[in-house]
Order: C-alpha cells, then structure tokens, then sequence
C-alpha cells in the first residue's frame, strides 16, 4: 500500500513541475493566440540562471528562494523583451509567422545558453532544509516533492485569485473571449499582452528554477519540455488553467504506474493519452471549440493558377538544367542536389496539405521518417530490393497517414496541429524504445541502393525523376477536381458542406496523400545516406520541412522548390559557424519580420505580371 | 461632435465605403439609414478604428481620430454598442461592467453600476449570472451599460432593436431619450423607421457606400426611405 501510496506522491510531484511549465503556455495561448514554441527556452534559461545565481549568491537558508525568484523575474523580463521587440510586429501575420518567429527565438536561445551556461550538464543545489526524506506509510517520499507538490497548488491558488478577483484578471478573461471588443471599450491590448507574456514567462522559468534540485539543467531541457507541455495544454483545453492542473495529474500519474507495467512505455504514455482524450474530447478536458471557426474574412490566400505558358519554359528550363547539372557539378554538389530534390519533394507533401489543404502539421517528420524507416526495416529484416522498397514505402506510409489523420481531421487549427505533433512524438517514441527492431538510437545501418544506381550520376537521376515526378503529380492533383474540392474546404466549411462535400473525408484523403509522399521522399532519402536515425522523425525535423516551406512561402505553389534549395545552401553555408543556430535564428526572425509572403512569395509579386496569362479585360 | 469626411474604407480589395461624410453635433441623435450590406457597420468601425479607412478624415472633438487604435478613439470618450451585442459570456453581469469602466470624465455625471441598474432594472437582478445566461433583449441592455461605464460624450448604437421584441424596443427607446438627457451625443444605425422616428432628430439614408440623402426625421421624404430603405 505504501508504495503505491509513495508512487503517486511521485507522480504528483512531477504532475507539479509538468503543470508550472504548461500554466505559463495554456495563459499566452488563452489571451494572445499564440503558440509560444519558446516557452521551452525560457524554462531551460530559467534553470540555468537560477543556477549560476544560487551559487554566486552567499549561501544561507534563503539564498536558494531569492536565486529562483531573481531567476523567474529575469525570465519573465526576457519575454516581455521578445514579446515587444518581435511578437508585437507579428500579431497581424499569419499564426504560421509567429510560430517561425518563436522557432528563431529557440536556436538563439540554444546557442546562447551554450555559450553562456556552457555545454556541459549542471547537477542542481540541493534546497536547504528540504534535502532530506519523510517516511510515508512505510516508504521515503523526498522532501522537495512534497514541497514542488505545495508549490504548484499555491501557483495555482495565486493565479485563480488574480484572474478571478482583480480588474487585471477580468480584462485577461475578456480578452480570451473577443480582444477587439475588448479594445473598442478602451483596453489597451498591447499593455495587456505584454502584461500577460511576462506572466507567462515568469511561471515558465520559476518552473525551470524549482525543478533544479530534482533535474539540474542542460541543453536539451527546452525542446524536451516543450513537448510534454504542449501535451498537457492540449490534453487540458487550450487556454484553460485548472484543465492543465487535471491534465498534467492523470499524465503523470499514469506514467507513473504506467512504468511498473510496461517500462518501456514510458515515451509512449503520454502521447497516447492525448490522443485517447482527443478523440472522446476534441477540444481537450475544459476546453470549448473556436468560438467563430476561421471562415475567411475578406481576405482568403492568393488564388492558384494554372502554369502560364512561361511559367511552363521556366519549368522546362529548371527541367533542363537538372538534366544537365551532372556535366558541371562535382560530387559533392550532386549529393547536395539530391538532398534539396528529397526535401523538395518532402516539403512540397508538407505544401500540399498545409497550404491547399488548410492543414498544418507540426509532425511531417512522422511521415518522411516513416518512410526512411519503413524502406530501411524492408530492406534490413526482409533484405527486400531497393525498387521493390521504394514502390511499398509510399504505400506503406499512406496506409500511417490514414491511421493518423483519422484522427487528426476530426480536429481543425491549431489542435489539428498539435495532434500531429502528438502522432510525430508517439511514432519517434517507438522507434526510439524498440531497440530489438528498430536499433533504437542506434539507427539502422548499411542501405544502399541496387546494384544499377551505385554510381552516384544515376542516383543522381533516379532521385530527379521521382521527386520531379512526385512534385509535379502533387502539383497536378490540386488542379483537378480532387484540388479544387480540397480548397473549398479549406476556404468555407460551411459553404462546401452546404453544396453535398464531405469535408472531412476529403480533407482525410488529402491528408493521406501528402503522407505517402513524405513516405516516398524519406524513403529516397535513406538509400541516399546509406543509414537512418531516429533524429529523422524528431520534433525538430519537422521544424527543417514547416521552416521550408515558410521560407518559400505558404501562398506560392513553387515556394516549397525555393524554400528546400534555400535550405540546404544556407543549412550548408553556416553550418560552418560553430554558432550557425544563432545565426540561423536571426535569419529566420529578419525574414519573418521583412518578407511575410517567404522567398518565392516575394519574387513572384514582383514577377506575378510577367508570369501570368494576358487576361482579356 | 463627430465629422466624418471623404471616407474611403476597403475589406481586402472591396471598398465598401466610398467617401461618406457624416456630421453629428453635440446632444444629437442621428440614425443612419439603409439597407443590409450598404456600410453603415463599415462606417462605424472605421469611426472607431477597426476597420481603419485608406482615405479621409475623422474628427472627435475637433481631434483627428482616423490613425487611432480603438482603445485610444474610445479614451477619448466615444463609445461603441455594435451590432452582435458581443458581451463577454462568460464573465458575469457586474465583470462585463468593469471591462468597460474608464475614469469619468469632466462635464459629465459618471456612471456607476448602480446607476445604470436604475437605467435597466432587469440587469441588476442578475449582476452574478454570466453574460452567456442572459436573453437577447437583457444582452442588448448589457452591451450599452457596458459602453456607458466608459463614462462615454458620444456613443454609437449598431442596430439596437434588431432582433428584439417591440416591449423591448420601446423601452430602450426611452432609456436611449434619457441617455440624450443626459448630454451624450448618439449615432445609430437602424432599419426600423418607427424606432428611428421615436427617438432620432436627424437621418442619413445610406446607399452602396455613400450618404444619398439628409433631412430632419421630421421631413424626411418618404420617397428616398422608400427607394433606398424599404425591403
């Protein structure tokens, strides 16, 4: 009994560290709509300076509770400079621009955090007076859980009463409702958001802080926490505080018990939750669906069109020139070549849904990884021919999509988002913790392609032909009826279901397709690198196939071409660097801010005459 | 009071507006005049700056407010009722009322939630129900006691009776009559003429964008209502 008693104290302990991260997200998300990808940054910093602050202050019995608060404030004041320096200029761009944006803050604040705080792992001080253990019914319960248990009930307590007793907690819960009315009876938003960013900040790095004795710090703590967090808000309702408590208290218990069970579960449990409660509850625990759904107000994205015939010579003359490329290039510009053709293909899938589709999804790397995987095991465990493999990896992948985006399309917006997210994590945590037969972090080794396409100029072409051949199929498909439906239903719900669509099955189909092609271009990718990791379907995967397209632009059909040969070169120039994500993170943050159509968006506004049909006026 | 001029508003490529002038003294009610869909919502939330125009001029007090962000036009003592009501439906009654709570203001008695329960009874029977509990015609009332605890000189009423039952619309026409009692200045939007005739001194009938006519509610022509108003 005792220990079952001592595991569930353990368990809300973590659910207490869980439920101080997710707070700070869920309230940014409530008032601001914004995905704060950050938040995660600002809890690792929030360890770190509370680190080095605790041990450059005297040490007493309270220097531990002065260097945490010191370390909270700091980090909230960090946000409060990222939310008016940056956010501010974002609030009227797309959500996808602010997730870019809060993407670049994340490499800056890697980088800096190593060059400050160094790259090695810090164990944590221990927190005078709470360092030892009790006995509760027969087993030792440490004392600085109890404590982090205590901590986040008065967190929660605090933040019940300011949003529900002070005028400052009334206009939060206003704004979270309709920010312009808000405005129009003479709120200043802007005070009120940063106001808000700074809370949120402070809750996050006050977590990062108390965490210190139990975890330390390390490089690694902001996109590992940034996962679980996402989970917690998600499963909670996003925006609601109480529904993260609850959230994170049946996440970490049931991976609390869940380990006694299955121990290699671990990974797994929390992403299955969520999506066993997404599916009974779509909008998470306390959670209410958008109150107005995004019909277009005015503005809708920019209008596809057919290949003019110049765009046509264009195309050709690209066609031509990858045809030829072999004569000129040398090695190592043709694996450079083939890799931009395999993200080109891999981002144009990700295009194909996020644009057209009206679909986001911050897990693509579930389905170009799954690909990788599913030809590399074909090949591994069956010693299956690598056309052969590549003809079932799509299929094989397509048949994942459709599982996942089963659920998924139940879902729109940024919960649509966040599942994938979820889906991405549960399928990295398989072939993670499935060591026997998967490699685990070890990867899979040896691929190589037939016999016929060692040579790398025939690799070369056999690449160009299926991405070219996937790229245009994709590009075909969204002009015929098939495309045509899939805009509709992004553009009006309402309206397409009122003329006899079935939105979600479409939107399923078309969710399944962009997976196959993923599927295809991971499985490419494999043959071409000879192995494959886990890294492969990692959150920040994902991240390289959403910047890329971003980079190219959202609103552009050839946006994901420019946006993967961007990537690569600039990937390829700084990674010199030896703090090329600090750099990296700036070009995102300046193109986000200066070019919010992304690269090809900009050219092809200043081409768009040039390149479109002589229409009869 | 308020001047409106040559204003030019767009949604994306559309223009909706398509250089209105309006005019309101202080102490008036005005009613703008119209059909669905001719702009007289557009206008009003270019006037508050929701909408911002791409040309013209609006003054408040003889002070440029075309270039201010809403909150900043409603500081400066200008209200807005619009049209959707857009209470806050989960905060309760006396919440809704301290969103709207701006510092009073010089010449004007200000408003208090127990005088604007005087002003609607009905809401001070339910001060801690949440606003999502409320009927339409209560929501009504809440959204204009909302916007007159901003202690506002001019308010703007985006089709206060639509959808309310005729008890209703004639009780706010009163409270609108002692609103004007009181010194505030009114600009509203409406296509009921009877409600309008109860309480207005001045009409404006809107068409496609523009001002096509202008006459004391008194002497407003029956043949303009008619070709421009009636359904």
């Amino acid at each position: 009994m005792g220990f079952y008693v001592a595991q569930f104290l353990t368990g809300w302990a973590d659910a207490s560290g869980l439920f101080m991260v997710a707070v700070g997200l869920t309230l940014i998300f409530g008032v601001m709509r914004i995905v704060n990808f950050a938040h995660g940054s600002f809890y690792m910093v929030g360890a770190y300076t509370a680190y080095y602050l605790i041990a450059w202050l005297p040490s007493d019995g309270v220097s531990f509770w002065i260097g945490v608060l010191l370390a909270a404030l700091i980090v909230g004041i960090i946000g409060v400079i990222v939310e008016m320096l940056l956010l501010r200029r974002l609030y009227h761009a797309p959500e996808l621009f602010l997730l870019m944006g809060t993407f670049g803050i994340i490499l800056i604040i890697q980088d800096l955090s190593r060059w400050l705080f160094g790259a090695e792992d810090l164990l944590g001080p221990r927190c005078p007076g709470l360092d030892g253990s009790v006995w509760i019914m027969g087993s030792l319960m440490p004392q600085y859980d109890l404590a982090l248990i205590v901590a986040a009930l008065l967190i929660l307590g605090a933040i019940w009463m300011v949003l529900n007793r002070t005028r400052w907690g009334v206009l939060v819960r206003a704004a979270t409702e309709d920010r312009e009315m808000l405005s129009a009876l003479g709120v200043n938003q802007g005070r009120l958001f940063t106001g808000v960013f700074f809370l949120g900040s402070f809750l996050t790095g006050l977590g990062g802080a108390l965490q210190l004795p139990k975890g330390g710090a390390d490089l690694l703590m902001d996109l590992n926490v940034i996962a679980s967090a996402f989970v917690v808000v998600v499963v909670g309702g996003m925006g609601s505080i109480p529904g993260a408590y609850l959230a994170a208290l049946i996440i970490s218990e049931l991976t609390a018990f869940g380990i006694l069970v299955l121990p290699q579960s671990t990974l797994v449990m929390m992403f299955l939750v969520m999506a066993v409660v997404l599916v009974i509850r779509p909008y998470g625990l306390f959670g209410k669906a958008e109150l107005a759904p995004h019909e277009p107000a005015g503005e809708s994205g920019a209008v596809l069109k057919p290949a003019s015939v110049r765009l046509k010579w264009l195309g050709a003359a690209l066609v031509l020139g990858i045809i030829l490329a072999p004569l000129f290039a040398g090695d190592f510009q043709l694996v450079l070549l083939i890799e931009i053709a395999i993200l080109a293909l891999a981002s144009m899938s990700l295009y194909f849904m996020m644009g057209p589709g009206g679909m986001v999804s911050f897990g693509h790397a579930a389905f170009f990884g799954g690909g990788a995987y599913a030809a590399a095991l074909m090949v591994y465990h069956l010693q299956t021919p690598m056309e052969l493999a590549l003809l079932l990896t799509p299929l094989a992948v397509g048949l994942l999509a459709l599982i996942i985006g089963w659920f998924c399309v139940r879902l729109s917006g940024v919960y649509l988002a966040m599942l994938t997210l979820a889906f991405a994590q549960i399928c990295w945590s398989i072939v993670f913790q499935w060591e026997e037969f998967t490699g685990g972090d070890d990867g899979i080794l040896s691929i190589w392609p037939s016999d016929w396409a060692e040579s790398r100029i025939v690799f070369y072409y056999l690449t160009m032909v299926l991405c070219t051949g996937g790229i245009l199929a994709m590009r075909h498909l969204l002009f015929t009826p098939f495309g045509y439906t899939m805009r509709a239903c992004r553009d009006s719900a309402l309206r397409s279901a009122s003329i006899g669509i079935y939105q979600k099955r479409h939107q399923w189909f078309a969710f399944a397709v962009a997976g196959a092609f993923a599927g295809l271009a991971g499985g490419i990718y494999v043959f071409s690198k000879g192995s494959v990791f886990p890294d492969e379907m990692a959150i920040s995967r994902s991240f390289d196939f959403l910047l890329m397209v971003l980079l190219g632009g959202v609103e552009t059909l050839s946006g994901p071409i420019a946006g993967a040969a961007a990537f690569t070169w600039l990937h390829d120039q700084i990674s010199r660097f030896e703090f090329w994500q600090l750099v990296l993170g700036c070009i995102f943050i300046i193109l986000v801010v200066a070019f919010p159509q992304g690269i090809a968006g900009f050219f092809s506004s200043k081409t768009e005459r040039y390149f479109s049909e002589p229409t009869d006026e | 009071m308020l001047k409106v001029h040559a204003l030019n508003t767009f949604y994306g490529k559309a223009q909706i507006l398509f250089g209105m002038n309006l005019k309101i003294l202080a102490g008036e009610i005005v009613v703008l005049l119209g059909r669905n869909g001719v702009g007289k919502t557009t206008a009003f939330k270019s006037i508050m700056g929701i909408a911002p125009p791409e040309t013209g001029e609006i003054t408040f007090k003889g002070i440029p407010i075309h270039h201010l962000p809403p909150h900043k036009t409603c500081n400066l003592g200008l209200g807005y009722v619009p049209e959707d009501r857009r209470i806050f439906t989960q905060l309760t009654v006396m919440e809704n009322l301290e969103v709207g709570k701006q510092p009073p203001r010089k010449g004007y008695r200000p408003w208090t939630a127990e005088r604007l329960f005087e002003l609607f009874p009905n809401l001070a029977e339910r001060q801690n129900l949440i606003g999502g509990a409320l009927s339409g015609g209560e929501q009504q009332m809440l959204t204009i006691a909302r916007t007159l605890m901003g202690n506002p000189e001019m308010i703007i009423l985006d089709e206060p009776s639509e959808g309310l039952a005729p008890v209703i619309v004639e009780q706010l026409a009163r409270t609108i009559k002692k609103l004007k009692n009181e010194g505030v200045s009114i600009l509203l939007a409406e296509q009921n003429l009877n409600f309008a005739r109860l309480i207005c001194d001045r009409a404006y009938i809107i068409h496609q964008g523009r001002v096509f006519h202008e006459s004391p509610i008194d002497t407003l022509s029956g043949e303009a209502y008619a070709k421009y108003c009636s359904v």
